[in-house]
This record gives C-alpha cells, structure tokens and sequence, in this order.
C-alpha cells in the first residue's frame, strides 16, 4: 500500500516535471481562474465595505419640540435603544446642535450675524438614530409618530427622506445580492475553464493510460498520478495567482480608500494573506485533482 | 494453458471477425499465428487480454475464464500476460529504464528488486548501454527490445507479441524473432501473430493459419501457406 502510494507521488511529479508545456500551459489556464476567483473575493471585499458605508450615512433624526426637557428626551433615548432594530442612538442638546450650526457656518457673516442677534437659541435638541438594517427605518418611524410621543416631537426626518432611505437601502441590498450572484456565476466559469483544460491535458495522455492499463497497472496508479500531477498544477496556479494580484491591490488601494474611507484595500490583504492563500489553495488543488479525478475515468474503461 | 472454445466475435455493422473458434495451446509452446490482415489474429489476442469480450464461445488462460473477470480485476490478470505490438506502446515520458521499470512497479513489487531486475533484462535484449534513453532517442528496433524487456521482466506465463515486427526491416526483424525464442526456451509460452512469411518460415515451430475468421490450418512445424 505505502509502495504504491509513493510510486503514485513519484510518478506524478515526474510527469509534472517531464510534460513541460503541457503542464506549464495548463497551469497559466489555472492561474488565470484563480486571478479571476481572487479578485471575486477582493470584489466582495470592497461590495461590503462600501454597502456599509453607506449604509452609516443612512440615519434619521428626531426634532423634539424646544419645551422639551432633557430628562424627557433622555428616556425617549432609553425607550429606543431598547428596540431590537435599533444600532445607536446619539443625543444631540440644543447647546450642542447650536455649536455645530456655529461651525458649519462660520465662514458666513451674515448667518452668525444673524443667530448672534437671536435672544434665545432657536435651535431644538434631537435624537440621531441608526438601524441594524435599512429597511428597518420605516418601523422606527412609526414607534416615534406614536400618539405617546407626539406631543414632545416636532419632526421626524424619515418622513421628509423617506424615498431617498428607501432607495438607498434597495441600492445597499442590490449590490450585495448582485455581487453575491456575479461572484457565483464568475467562479463556476472558472471552474469549468479548468475542468476543460484538465480534460484535454488528460485526452493527450489517453493512449498512455491505454499503455498502463495493458502492462497491468490498476486503476489508483493509473489515476493517482494525473491526480497528483491536477493538485500541482492547482497549487502552483494558486500561489503564482496571488502573487499577479498583490501588486495591483498595492496600486489600486488608495485609490479606493478615497471612495471608501473606511477601506484599507492592501492592509486587508496583507492581513488576510494566509486566508486568502487558503481559499485559492483549496479552489485550485480542489479542483485540479476533482478535474483529472473525473477526466482520467472515462479512459479506465477496459 | 490456453484455451478457445467455439468462439466468435462479431462487431456491430463490421461483419463477423471470428467464426466458430476451438484450439488449445499447451504451456511452453511457441505457436504463430498466421494470416493477412484481417483474418482475425489480432481479435484472437484482444480476447485473450481481455480487451474485448467474444460475441460467443468461451475463452480460458491457466484458471481464469477470461471472458469473465470483471473490469477491476483485468489489471491483475494482466500481469500473467506480456504484451509486445506492432506500435511498440512505450510510455514516452519515461525512458528505457522506466518502462520496463514500470511493469514491475504496477505489480507493487519492492524498488531493490527492480533496480537489481531491469538492467539485467536490458542488458539481454543488448540496451544495457540506452537505459536512459528515451523512447524517442531509440530506433524502431530498440524500441522493440524494450517493449519485450517490458513484457517478459515480470516472469508472465505467456508473451503475446502482435505482428511484432510490422514495422521493422529484415535485420531487426531478425533479431526480434531471436529473442522471442529465447524467452520461449527459458520456458515462457508464446504467441507470435504475423503475417512475414520470412519469419514463419525460420521458426518451423507450430502454426495456426487463419482466414476470414476462421482456423484453415494447425500444423505442428508448419510453413507459411496461404490458401
């Protein structure tokens, strides 16, 4: 048994080594698969990364009216981030919302002229609000427009947003399910673009599997070699891949971090190298030897 | 040891290429089988190998009934058997050495027994000096020698040669022959299919002549006849 499984390494790597072109060929069809699979996955990377940047810009405030108390608001506050849909909520006095105001405005004259003319501060306090999802804006709506918490509140923002949210969140969902599905569809192509190229590599070796068969050789040491040779071919394919994308993360990070702020593209490969070495690795010697495993049956036949 | 009882073959559409077969051959024979192409000799030896299964009729090699044995269990039976064609059927991605090696290798048998093997049989058939020598940097002839070295290294009861010498000129087929029936003295039997006159003729050794399928003579010392 150990004899025969070594013989089966032996002979893979030899044939490995001794099909110069036809394993070099083959495995620039793998990289190129792999190349095409690793950017799926950075793809998906960067779908998430900008869903959920957009959708931490989606919120919606509450306007309390200015006879308001604090305590009130305050356990409004408490009520709210009791509800399950509910992310964070922040609370924003009128002293606070003032400042801000101050701030976005002080390039303009006539505007700070003008609230310094003011007696009292005219702004009202809010409550800014954030949901787990984006469709969920529409229910936390409704609990605020309850009767219990009409008389306090002046507006709600949803109201005044509401298409803008709702397409936002559609947009959110759409790219996610979309970049799931393209992901999907890209990643069996790859596969049966290598599942192609392995049954050729194969069908060029078919009147040696003849040979083998005719000498006496069973069906694992006609097979376990093609096999051995699909998992080289995989894994050097996997490795070579990653090394294609590195630089071009490298170069297009910045780029994206502009778009994105949140997203540090080339730190996130660095980080998640092993990972992602892991997932080409098992895509490409996955299937290699899945490939020859099923290419080499048909010529096992008599 | 071998033995064909009343077999035909027939191949959908192609007409019938054995018709009605029974002969028997006895360990330690040399016997020719003679014919032009398309009398059935070849299709006698793809039963035997069990490479295809007759229409009719049954075929025995020693305890096996071979048109029998199931597809997982041919490579086994083959190792009883060694095979030399006309094409030679060497493994181009590995060199002389290897492919005897590898007849060996299937039969799992231990890596200091072959090492101790193959030169020894490659230096009978006169290649001791081409063992790294891939099948493409040999001539026809060579090739032949390692085809055999390959088909009697494991000690089969019986080597098969299909028209060996097809594609051979006389000299090489000369020392083809040769060696065949060196390896039938040393007690292996013999199945040599042939269509050379020549070589039939220099054997006077038993011959089966066959036509259309059919068996039209079986002569201890035979000659080549043709009907």
């Amino acid at each position: 048994m150990f004899t025969i499984i070594s013989r089966i390494f032996h002979f893979g790597f030899k044939n490995f080594w001794r099909n110069g072109w036809l394993s070099t060929a083959t495995i620039a069809i793998m990289t190129l698969s792999l190349f095409v699979f690793m950017n799926l996955i950075m793809f998906g990377v960067v779908t998430r990364a900008a869903a959920s940047s957009i959708q931490d810009k989606i919120d919606i405030s509450v306007y309390f009216t200015t006879n308001t108390s604090e305590d009130q608001i305050l356990s409004i506050q408490q009520s709210l981030q009791s509800l399950s849909e509910v992310k964070s909520v922040d609370y924003i006095s009128r002293d606070q919302a003032l400042a801000i105001f101050q701030e976005n405005h002080a390039n303009d004259p006539t505007i700070s002229q003008a609230i310094n003319e003011l007696a009292t501060n005219p702004l009202e306090a809010s409550l800014n609000v954030k949901a787990n999802d984006p469709s969920q804006y529409g229910a936390i709506a409704d609990y605020l427009n309850s009767a219990s918490l009409s008389p306090y509140i002046d507006s709600v923002s949803y109201t005044q947003n509401q298409d803008v949210i709702d397409r936002l969140a559609k947009i959110v969902r759409n790219v996610q399910t979309g970049g799931f599905a393209l992901t999907i569809l890209l990643a069996i192509i790859a596969g049966l673009v290598v599942y192609n190229t392995v049954r050729l590599a194969i069908y060029s070796n078919r009147e040696e599997i003849g040979i083998m068969r005719v000498v006496g050789a069973s069906n694992s040491l006609v097979r376990g070699p093609y096999v051995v040779e699909g998992m080289i071919w995989g894994g050097i394919g996997a490795i070579v891949s990653l090394l294609l994308i590195a630089p071009g993360v490298y170069f297009v990070s910045p780029y994206l971090n502009e778009f994105i702020p949140s997203l540090n593209m080339f730190q996130y490969f660095y980080t998640h190298l092993a990972q992602l070495l892991l997932y080409a690795l098992l895509f490409g010697v996955g299937i290699g030897s899945f490939s020859s495993f099923f290419a080499v049956r048909r010529y096992l036949r008599n | 040891m071998i033995v064909f009882q009343g077999v035909s073959k027939h191949y959908e559409g192609h007409g019938s290429a054995l018709e009605d077969m029974s002969f028997e051959i006895d360990p330690g024979e040399f016997v020719s089988l003679a014919g032009r192409s398309g009398a059935g000799k070849s299709t006698i030896i793809k039963l035997l190998i069990g490479e295809e299964k007759p229409s009719k009729g049954r075929v025995f090699f020693g305890q096996y009934e071979v048109n029998k044995i199931h597809d997982s269990d041919l490579p086994a039976f083959r190792r009883h058997i060694g095979v030399v064609f006309q094409d030679f059927r060497l493994l181009p991605t590995k060199n002389a050495y290897e492919n005897v090696a590898f007849a060996l290798e299937v039969a799992g048998r231990p890596q200091r027994e072959i090492a101790e093997l193959v030169p020894q049989v490659l230096d009978m058939v006169g290649l001791g000096d081409k063992m790294t020598n891939f099948p493409n940097e040999l001539s026809g002839g060579e090739r032949q020698r390692v085809a055999i070295a390959r088909a009697m290294i494991h000690r089969p009861e019986v080597v098969i040669a299909d028209e060996p010498t097809g594609n051979l000129d006389p000299f090489h087929t000369f020392e083809i022959v040769k060696l065949l029936e060196k390896i039938n003295q040393l007690g292996t039997t013999v199945v040599l299919a042939t269509h050379d006159k020549e070589v039939i003729n220099s054997l006077e050794r038993r011959v089966i002549t066959l036509d259309k399928g059919r068996i039209v003579r079986d002569e201890q010392k035979g000659k080549y006849i043709l009907v």
